[in-house]
Protein backbone atom coordinates (compact mmCIF):
# COMPACT_ATOMS: atom_id res chain seq x y z
CA UNK A 1 0.00 0.00 0.00
CA UNK A 2 1.65 3.65 -1.08
CA UNK A 3 2.35 5.53 1.94
CA UNK A 4 -0.18 8.44 2.47
CA UNK A 5 1.16 11.93 2.15
CA UNK A 6 1.29 14.30 5.40
CA UNK A 7 0.56 17.39 5.65
CA UNK A 8 2.70 20.51 6.94
CA UNK A 9 2.66 24.04 7.97
CA UNK A 10 5.19 26.38 9.13
CA UNK A 11 5.47 29.67 10.35
CA UNK A 12 7.88 31.67 11.04
CA UNK A 13 7.08 34.87 13.86
CA UNK A 14 9.65 36.63 15.50
CA UNK A 15 12.86 34.33 14.77
CA UNK A 16 10.39 31.12 15.70
CA UNK A 17 9.35 28.74 13.26
CA UNK A 18 6.52 26.84 14.36
CA UNK A 19 5.74 23.42 12.71
CA UNK A 20 2.66 21.65 12.80
CA UNK A 21 2.32 18.34 11.00
CA UNK A 22 -0.10 16.07 9.96
CA UNK A 23 0.46 12.55 8.98
CA UNK A 24 -1.44 10.01 7.98
CA UNK A 25 -0.46 6.37 9.22
CA UNK A 26 -2.72 3.46 10.70
CA UNK A 27 -0.22 3.41 13.49
CA UNK A 28 -1.14 -0.48 15.22
CA UNK A 29 -0.08 -0.84 18.37
CA UNK A 30 0.59 -4.73 18.08
CA UNK A 31 -1.79 -5.33 21.22
CA UNK A 32 -4.80 -5.03 19.08
CA UNK A 33 -6.71 -8.24 18.59
CA UNK A 34 -8.70 -9.06 15.35
CA UNK A 35 -11.94 -10.85 14.76
CA UNK A 36 -10.42 -14.10 14.82
CA UNK A 37 -8.60 -13.51 17.91
CA UNK A 38 -4.92 -13.15 16.43
CA UNK A 39 -2.94 -10.36 17.44
CA UNK A 40 -3.11 -7.85 14.58
CA UNK A 41 0.87 -6.81 14.28
CA UNK A 42 2.44 -3.95 15.32
CA UNK A 43 2.70 -1.23 12.39
CA UNK A 44 3.37 1.97 13.36
CA UNK A 45 5.72 4.80 12.73
CA UNK A 46 9.31 4.52 14.89
CA UNK A 47 11.29 7.72 14.06
CA UNK A 48 10.67 10.73 12.93
CA UNK A 49 13.23 13.67 11.63
CA UNK A 50 12.57 17.55 10.67
CA UNK A 51 15.58 19.04 8.64
CA UNK A 52 15.79 22.45 7.43
CA UNK A 53 18.73 23.98 6.03
CA UNK A 54 20.84 20.60 6.04
CA UNK A 55 19.98 20.58 9.63
CA UNK A 56 18.48 18.37 11.74
CA UNK A 57 16.21 20.79 13.70
CA UNK A 58 13.61 18.00 15.29
CA UNK A 59 14.00 14.13 16.31
CA UNK A 60 11.54 11.62 17.95
CA UNK A 61 11.21 7.91 18.88
CA UNK A 62 7.89 6.97 18.38
CA UNK A 63 6.44 3.83 19.98
CA UNK A 64 2.91 2.07 20.15
CA UNK A 65 1.62 4.97 22.19
CA UNK A 66 1.02 7.68 19.55
CA UNK A 67 -2.36 7.56 17.94
CA UNK A 68 -3.62 6.95 14.53
CA UNK A 69 -2.50 9.88 12.24
CA UNK A 70 -0.85 11.57 14.22
CA UNK A 71 -0.74 15.26 14.89
CA UNK A 72 3.38 16.84 15.76
CA UNK A 73 3.42 20.43 16.37
CA UNK A 74 6.73 21.21 17.49
CA UNK A 75 8.99 24.73 16.72
CA UNK A 76 12.91 25.45 16.52
CA UNK A 77 14.94 28.79 15.90
CA UNK A 78 17.55 29.83 12.98
CA UNK A 79 15.41 29.43 9.80
CA UNK A 80 13.48 32.21 8.12
CA UNK A 81 10.23 32.99 5.66
CA UNK A 82 11.20 30.74 2.49
CA UNK A 83 13.27 27.99 3.71
CA UNK A 84 11.93 25.07 3.25
CA UNK A 85 11.38 22.16 5.84
CA UNK A 86 11.12 18.58 5.13
CA UNK A 87 10.05 16.28 7.44
CA UNK A 88 10.64 12.00 7.28
CA UNK A 89 9.26 9.24 9.35
CA UNK A 90 9.99 5.38 9.15
CA UNK A 91 7.75 2.92 10.26
CA UNK A 92 8.03 -0.70 12.16
CA UNK A 93 7.94 -2.61 8.48
CA UNK A 94 10.80 0.17 7.63
CA UNK A 95 8.64 2.28 4.73
CA UNK A 96 9.37 5.56 4.62
CA UNK A 97 7.96 9.12 3.47
CA UNK A 98 9.08 12.20 3.53
CA UNK A 99 7.51 15.25 2.57
CA UNK A 100 8.28 19.28 2.21
CA UNK A 101 7.07 22.22 2.57
CA UNK A 102 7.80 26.29 2.44
CA UNK A 103 7.97 28.57 5.51
CA UNK A 104 5.56 30.89 5.67
CA UNK B 1 -27.61 27.25 41.44
CA UNK B 2 -25.68 30.08 39.64
CA UNK B 3 -29.01 32.14 40.02
CA UNK B 4 -28.96 31.70 43.81
CA UNK B 5 -25.13 32.59 43.86
CA UNK B 6 -26.27 36.00 41.97
CA UNK B 7 -28.80 36.68 44.90
CA UNK B 8 -26.86 35.96 47.56
CA UNK B 9 -23.52 38.22 46.47
CA UNK B 10 -22.80 41.66 45.75
CA UNK B 11 -23.18 42.39 42.27
CA UNK B 12 -19.07 42.68 41.27
CA UNK B 13 -18.17 39.52 42.83
CA UNK B 14 -21.29 37.76 41.55
CA UNK B 15 -20.43 38.50 37.92
CA UNK B 16 -16.51 37.27 38.63
CA UNK B 17 -18.11 33.96 40.46
CA UNK B 18 -19.81 33.36 37.75
CA UNK B 19 -17.56 33.67 34.90
CA UNK B 20 -15.37 31.83 36.44
CA UNK B 21 -17.79 29.17 36.86
CA UNK B 22 -18.74 29.27 33.12
CA UNK B 23 -14.89 29.02 32.37
CA UNK B 24 -16.24 31.71 29.15
CA UNK B 25 -15.26 34.75 30.47
CA UNK B 26 -19.06 36.16 29.36
CA UNK B 27 -21.36 38.64 30.88
CA UNK B 28 -24.07 36.37 30.62
CA UNK B 29 -25.13 34.84 34.26
CA UNK B 30 -26.83 31.26 33.23
CA UNK B 31 -25.27 28.75 31.50
CA UNK B 32 -28.01 27.16 29.83
CA UNK B 33 -25.83 25.72 27.15
CA UNK B 34 -23.07 24.64 29.15
CA UNK B 35 -23.35 20.90 27.71
CA UNK B 36 -23.11 22.40 24.23
CA UNK B 37 -20.72 24.32 24.55
CA UNK B 38 -18.61 21.71 26.04
CA UNK B 39 -18.81 19.85 23.14
CA UNK B 40 -17.86 22.65 21.18
CA UNK B 41 -14.96 23.36 22.35
CA UNK B 42 -14.19 19.64 21.86
CA UNK B 43 -14.91 19.76 18.63
CA UNK B 44 -12.65 23.00 18.27
CA UNK B 45 -9.53 20.85 20.12
CA UNK B 46 -10.13 18.08 17.66
CA UNK B 47 -9.77 20.45 14.64
CA UNK B 48 -6.88 22.44 16.11
CA UNK B 49 -4.43 19.68 15.42
CA UNK B 50 -5.98 19.32 11.68
CA UNK B 51 -8.36 17.08 10.24
CA UNK B 52 -6.89 13.45 8.99
CA UNK B 53 -10.14 13.87 6.45
CA UNK B 54 -8.16 16.31 4.30
CA UNK B 55 -5.77 13.62 3.89
CA UNK B 56 -7.47 11.23 2.42
CA UNK B 57 -8.90 13.50 -0.13
CA UNK B 58 -5.38 12.98 -1.70
CA UNK B 59 -5.76 9.64 -1.96
CA UNK B 60 -9.79 9.83 -3.03
CA UNK B 61 -8.61 12.07 -5.89
CA UNK B 62 -5.71 9.44 -7.35
CA UNK B 63 -7.78 6.83 -6.85
CA UNK B 64 -10.54 8.59 -8.62
CA UNK B 65 -8.40 8.95 -11.49
CA UNK B 66 -6.73 5.50 -11.17
CA UNK B 67 -7.82 2.64 -14.12
CA UNK B 68 -9.73 -0.03 -12.68
CA UNK B 69 -11.96 -2.53 -13.14
CA UNK B 70 -12.39 -5.11 -16.44
CA UNK B 71 -12.40 -2.34 -18.55
CA UNK B 72 -9.69 -0.51 -17.02
CA UNK B 73 -10.88 3.09 -16.88
CA UNK B 74 -10.67 5.32 -14.43
CA UNK B 75 -13.58 7.61 -12.86
CA UNK B 76 -12.87 10.41 -14.66
CA UNK B 77 -15.45 10.62 -17.03
CA UNK B 78 -18.11 9.98 -14.49
CA UNK B 79 -21.14 12.11 -14.64
CA UNK B 80 -22.33 13.53 -11.41
CA UNK B 81 -24.72 15.55 -12.56
CA UNK B 82 -22.76 18.46 -13.70
CA UNK B 83 -21.51 16.86 -16.97
CA UNK B 84 -19.21 14.53 -18.02
CA UNK B 85 -16.00 14.85 -15.76
CA UNK B 86 -16.94 17.77 -13.91
CA UNK B 87 -16.90 16.93 -9.96
CA UNK B 88 -16.80 19.94 -8.80
CA UNK B 89 -20.09 21.50 -7.05
CA UNK B 90 -21.68 17.72 -7.97
CA UNK B 91 -22.04 17.18 -4.54
CA UNK B 92 -23.77 19.86 -3.79
CA UNK B 93 -26.33 19.18 -6.19
CA UNK B 94 -27.11 15.48 -5.01
CA UNK B 95 -29.76 13.67 -4.57
CA UNK B 96 -30.79 14.18 -8.22
CA UNK B 97 -32.82 12.71 -10.92
CA UNK B 98 -30.33 11.05 -13.60
CA UNK B 99 -32.01 10.38 -16.56
CA UNK B 100 -29.41 7.32 -18.06
CA UNK B 101 -30.39 5.38 -14.69
CA UNK B 102 -34.18 6.72 -14.46
CA UNK B 103 -34.02 7.16 -11.01
CA UNK B 104 -33.28 9.69 -8.43
CA UNK B 105 -29.47 8.98 -7.13
CA UNK B 106 -27.46 10.31 -4.06
CA UNK B 107 -24.06 11.04 -4.21
CA UNK B 108 -22.65 7.22 -3.69
CA UNK B 109 -25.23 5.40 -5.29
CA UNK B 110 -24.18 7.18 -8.57
CA UNK B 111 -20.54 6.70 -8.03
CA UNK B 112 -21.18 3.25 -7.84
CA UNK B 113 -23.49 3.41 -10.81
CA UNK B 114 -19.97 4.81 -12.51
CA UNK B 115 -17.93 2.01 -11.53
CA UNK B 116 -20.79 -0.53 -12.50
CA UNK B 117 -20.84 1.45 -16.11
CA UNK B 118 -17.46 2.88 -16.94
CA UNK B 119 -15.52 0.66 -15.30
CA UNK B 120 -18.06 -2.56 -15.15
CA UNK B 121 -17.67 -3.60 -11.80
CA UNK B 122 -20.40 -5.65 -10.38
CA UNK B 123 -21.85 -3.26 -7.04
CA UNK B 124 -22.14 -6.85 -5.55
CA UNK B 125 -18.38 -7.72 -5.37
CA UNK B 126 -17.81 -3.95 -3.81
CA UNK B 127 -20.56 -3.30 -1.60
CA UNK B 128 -19.86 -5.70 1.13
CA UNK B 129 -15.99 -3.75 1.67
CA UNK B 130 -16.98 -0.16 0.96
CA UNK B 131 -17.03 0.32 4.74
CA UNK B 132 -13.92 0.01 6.87
CA UNK B 133 -14.10 -2.38 9.68
CA UNK B 134 -13.53 -1.91 12.78
CA UNK B 135 -9.10 -0.88 13.40
CA UNK B 136 -8.93 -0.62 9.99
CA UNK B 137 -8.00 2.52 8.13
CA UNK B 138 -10.25 4.20 5.44
CA UNK B 139 -11.60 1.97 2.62
CA UNK B 140 -10.88 3.47 -1.05
CA UNK B 141 -14.39 4.09 -1.25
CA UNK B 142 -14.02 6.74 2.05
CA UNK B 143 -11.48 8.18 0.73
CA UNK B 144 -13.19 8.19 -3.13
CA UNK B 145 -16.50 10.05 -1.49
CA UNK B 146 -14.60 12.24 0.46
CA UNK B 147 -12.81 13.23 -2.48
CA UNK B 148 -15.96 13.96 -4.58
CA UNK B 149 -17.60 15.44 -1.87
CA UNK B 150 -15.00 17.61 -1.06
CA UNK B 151 -15.01 19.18 -4.15
CA UNK B 152 -18.04 21.03 -3.04
CA UNK B 153 -16.75 22.72 -0.05
CA UNK B 154 -17.91 26.21 0.37
CA UNK B 155 -20.96 25.46 -2.45
CA UNK B 156 -23.91 25.67 -0.56
CA UNK B 157 -26.65 23.19 -0.64
CA UNK B 158 -28.59 22.42 -3.42
CA UNK B 159 -30.58 19.36 -4.54
CA UNK B 160 -33.12 19.85 -6.99
CA UNK B 161 -36.53 19.30 -6.11
CA UNK B 162 -38.00 20.07 -9.79
CA UNK B 163 -38.36 17.00 -11.74
CA UNK B 164 -41.21 14.13 -10.23
CA UNK B 165 -39.15 11.72 -9.28
CA UNK B 166 -36.99 14.05 -7.26
CA UNK B 167 -40.09 15.49 -5.19
CA UNK B 168 -41.38 11.46 -4.68
CA UNK B 169 -38.14 10.54 -3.20
CA UNK B 170 -38.56 13.84 -0.73
CA UNK B 171 -42.26 13.06 0.15
CA UNK B 172 -41.15 9.27 0.73
CA UNK B 173 -38.15 10.44 2.84
CA UNK B 174 -40.19 12.26 5.24
CA UNK B 175 -42.56 9.63 5.75
CA UNK B 176 -39.56 7.55 6.93
CA UNK B 177 -38.01 10.28 8.83
CA UNK B 178 -41.41 10.15 10.76
CA UNK B 179 -41.95 6.27 10.67
CA UNK B 180 -41.80 4.52 14.33
CA UNK B 181 -40.89 1.32 14.23
CA UNK B 182 -38.92 -1.83 15.71
CA UNK B 183 -38.17 -2.63 18.89
CA UNK B 184 -37.85 0.43 20.64
CA UNK B 185 -40.58 2.04 18.17
CA UNK B 186 -38.14 4.77 16.98
CA UNK B 187 -38.23 6.64 14.15
CA UNK B 188 -35.88 9.18 13.10
CA UNK B 189 -37.73 12.21 14.39
CA UNK B 190 -37.38 10.55 17.93
CA UNK B 191 -33.74 11.72 18.15
CA UNK B 192 -34.05 14.62 15.64
CA UNK B 193 -37.29 16.00 15.97
CA UNK B 194 -36.75 18.14 18.84
CA UNK B 195 -33.98 21.11 19.97
CA UNK B 196 -31.31 21.23 22.09
CA UNK B 197 -31.64 16.95 23.08
CA UNK B 198 -28.21 14.96 23.37
CA UNK B 199 -27.23 11.44 23.38
CA UNK B 200 -24.24 11.74 26.63
CA UNK B 201 -22.33 13.65 25.28
CA UNK B 202 -23.09 13.75 21.51
CA UNK B 203 -25.70 16.76 20.48
CA UNK B 204 -28.83 15.49 18.20
CA UNK B 205 -29.10 18.12 15.04
CA UNK B 206 -33.17 18.90 15.24
CA UNK B 207 -33.14 18.08 11.76
CA UNK B 208 -36.67 19.50 10.53
CA UNK B 209 -34.47 23.22 12.24
CA UNK B 210 -32.82 24.62 9.06
CA UNK B 211 -29.66 25.52 10.75
CA UNK B 212 -29.17 21.99 12.57
CA UNK B 213 -29.80 19.99 9.09
CA UNK B 214 -27.40 22.25 7.27
CA UNK B 215 -24.94 21.94 9.67
CA UNK B 216 -25.32 18.35 10.08
CA UNK B 217 -25.39 17.58 6.40
CA UNK B 218 -23.04 19.66 5.22
CA UNK B 219 -20.49 17.97 7.79
CA UNK B 220 -20.32 14.33 6.32
CA UNK B 221 -18.71 12.99 4.83
CA UNK B 222 -16.28 13.44 8.16
CA UNK B 223 -13.49 11.52 9.79
CA UNK B 224 -14.55 10.06 13.13
CA UNK B 225 -11.49 10.49 15.94
CA UNK B 226 -12.59 7.36 17.94
CA UNK B 227 -12.86 4.69 14.64
CA UNK B 228 -9.82 6.72 12.55
CA UNK B 229 -10.83 6.62 9.82
CA UNK B 230 -13.70 8.24 7.23
CA UNK B 231 -17.65 8.05 7.58
CA UNK B 232 -19.86 8.67 4.90
CA UNK B 233 -23.62 9.70 4.77
CA UNK B 234 -24.59 6.38 3.60
CA UNK B 235 -22.50 4.98 6.25
CA UNK B 236 -24.14 7.44 9.03
CA UNK B 237 -27.68 6.22 8.21
CA UNK B 238 -27.11 2.42 8.41
CA UNK B 239 -25.45 3.09 11.75
CA UNK B 240 -28.82 4.88 12.78
CA UNK B 241 -30.63 2.07 11.95
CA UNK B 242 -28.00 -0.03 13.86
CA UNK B 243 -28.74 2.27 16.74
CA UNK B 244 -32.88 2.38 16.50
CA UNK B 245 -31.87 -1.64 16.27
CA UNK B 246 -33.75 -1.28 13.23
CA UNK B 247 -33.27 -4.01 10.07
CA UNK B 248 -30.08 -3.35 8.66
CA UNK B 249 -30.71 -0.30 6.07
CA UNK B 250 -29.05 -1.62 2.67
CA UNK B 251 -26.40 0.24 0.99
CA UNK B 252 -27.91 2.57 -1.78
CA UNK B 253 -31.63 1.14 -1.55
CA UNK B 254 -34.17 3.00 -2.38
CA UNK B 255 -34.79 4.06 1.06
CA UNK B 256 -31.34 5.49 1.62
CA UNK B 257 -31.81 7.87 -1.24
CA UNK B 258 -35.16 8.88 -0.21
CA UNK B 259 -33.95 9.52 3.50
CA UNK B 260 -30.77 11.33 1.93
CA UNK B 261 -33.22 13.63 -0.71
CA UNK B 262 -35.22 14.44 2.96
CA UNK B 263 -32.18 15.77 4.97
CA UNK B 264 -30.54 17.02 1.68
CA UNK B 265 -33.51 19.26 1.00
CA UNK B 266 -33.78 20.71 4.41
CA UNK B 267 -29.74 21.09 4.70
CA UNK B 268 -30.76 23.49 1.36
CA UNK B 269 -28.17 26.93 1.29
CA UNK B 270 -25.75 24.52 4.15
CA UNK B 271 -22.26 25.33 2.21
CA UNK B 272 -21.10 22.11 2.00
CA UNK B 273 -17.66 21.45 4.76
CA UNK B 274 -17.07 17.83 3.89
CA UNK B 275 -14.30 16.37 5.34
CA UNK B 276 -15.75 17.40 8.86
CA UNK B 277 -14.27 15.94 11.83
CA UNK B 278 -16.43 14.17 14.77
CA UNK B 279 -16.29 12.60 17.92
Amino acid sequence: MATRPMRIRAKETDGVVNVKVLMAHVMETGQRKDQEGKIVPAWHITNVTAKCNDKDVFSAQWGPAISRDPYLAFSFKGAKKGDKIEITWIDTKKETRTDTAEIK
Amino acid sequence: MLRQLKKKLPGAIAFLLIASATGSGSASAQSIDSTQEGIDDYRQMLSDGGNPGDLLVDTGKELWLEKKGPKNVSLQACDLGLGPGVVKGAYARMPRFFKDADKVMDAETRIMYCMQTLQGINPKDITPTVFSKSGDISTDWEAIVAYVANESAGIAMAAPQSHAAEKAAYERGQKIFFHRSGPYDFSCATCHGAVDKRIRLQNLPDLLNAKDAQQAYTTWPGYRVSQGVVRTMQWRLQDCFRQQRLPKLKFASQASIDLLTFLAVRAKEGKMAAPGIKR
